[in-house]
């Protein structure tokens, strides 16, 4: 129960921030895309504020040997870069400038702009399908 | 040109690594959606962890609604094809990388997975080059 409640505080606070930084604004993340035309670099204070904490909190945490309210860390079986993950983030980039969603703010979505997550999500769940087939 | 400094994006990105770090450190888990999302719609191996899952979803829906109105201009009137060929090639590379934005970009970073920064690199480089593409396309 109290593992739920941190992933629904988690989530709450995630999703709040996704929308205060902007990114659910597809143009504007499109414009932080295009630096040789219409620059808009403010999203780059959205990666690098996270990053920072992330970075910051991380030697903290990753000092215990457990976490707080389970058994071990669940941490990325993979750590090379092979031509799966080069493949995967090209093709995931491509996406993303194609129409300005990453899958969060492609999610939250669903409230701000119903008329293109009733379109872009269903694509994103056939997608994700797809590529858990090609991944098995 | 002189602009405001972003104060919104940066107090935003502050938040989602506060989010990342709780997940984190209580639960041991990596914030990362794409995961998230596609575990619980496909990964039959992993039903006991439904739940977390669910809940961070409904969250992440709450936390955005609780910030709404957005003061943005929506977006009309945009092509339903780039739309799905966006969400499909998004599925595609986020299930083959093994991640998005949120896992490697914020929590593989902030890890110092060296995975996690050549597909932040490169998800970013494509993207500036479709854009720039795009743009030169549909102005």
């Amino acid at each position: 129960m109290q593992r739920l409640i941190i992933a629904l505080i988690s989530g709450l606070i995630f999703g709040a921030g996704l929308v205060i930084s902007e990114m659910v604004n597809p143009v504007k993340v499109q414009d932080f895309l295009d630096p040789f035309g219409n620059w808009d670099a403010s999203l780059a204070f959205v990666m690098g504020g996270a990053v920072a904490v992330t970075l910051f909190t991380s030697r903290f945490i990753m000092k215990r040997k457990t976490p707080l309210f389970s058994d071990h860390f669940y941490m990325a079986v993979e750590i090379s870069i092979d031509r799966r993950l080069i493949l995967g983030a090209s093709l995931f980039g491509i996406g993303w400038g194609l129409s300005g969603y990453c899958p969060g703010p492609g999610i939250i979505n669903a409230m701000v702009n119903p008329s293109e997550a009733i379109v872009f999500l269903p694509a994103l769940i056939i997608g994700g399908w797809i590529g858990q087939r090609y991944s098995a | 040109m002189l602009e405001a400094f972003p104060i919104q994006p940066l107090i935003g990105g502050i938040l989602i690594g506060i989010s990342a770090a709780l997940l984190l450190a209580f639960n041991g888990r990596i914030a990362g959606i794409s995961g998230i999302l596609y575990n619980l719609l496909f990964n039959p191996l992993s039903n006991s962890e439904s739940g977390w899952r669910i809940a961070f979803l409904l969250g992440l829906l709450g936390g955005g609604y609780l910030m709404m109105p957005t003061e943005f201009e929506l977006r009309t009137g945009y092509s339903s094809i780039l739309l799905v060929v966006s969400g499909l090639a998004v599925g595609i590379g986020t299930r083959i990388g093994k991640g998005c934005t949120s896992g490697h970009g914020v929590c593989g970073i902030g890890l110092m997975a060296g995975r996690s920064v050549a597909a932040t690199v490169t998800f970013v480089a494509t993207g500036i080059i479709t854009v720039t593409v795009l743009r030169s396309f549909m102005p």
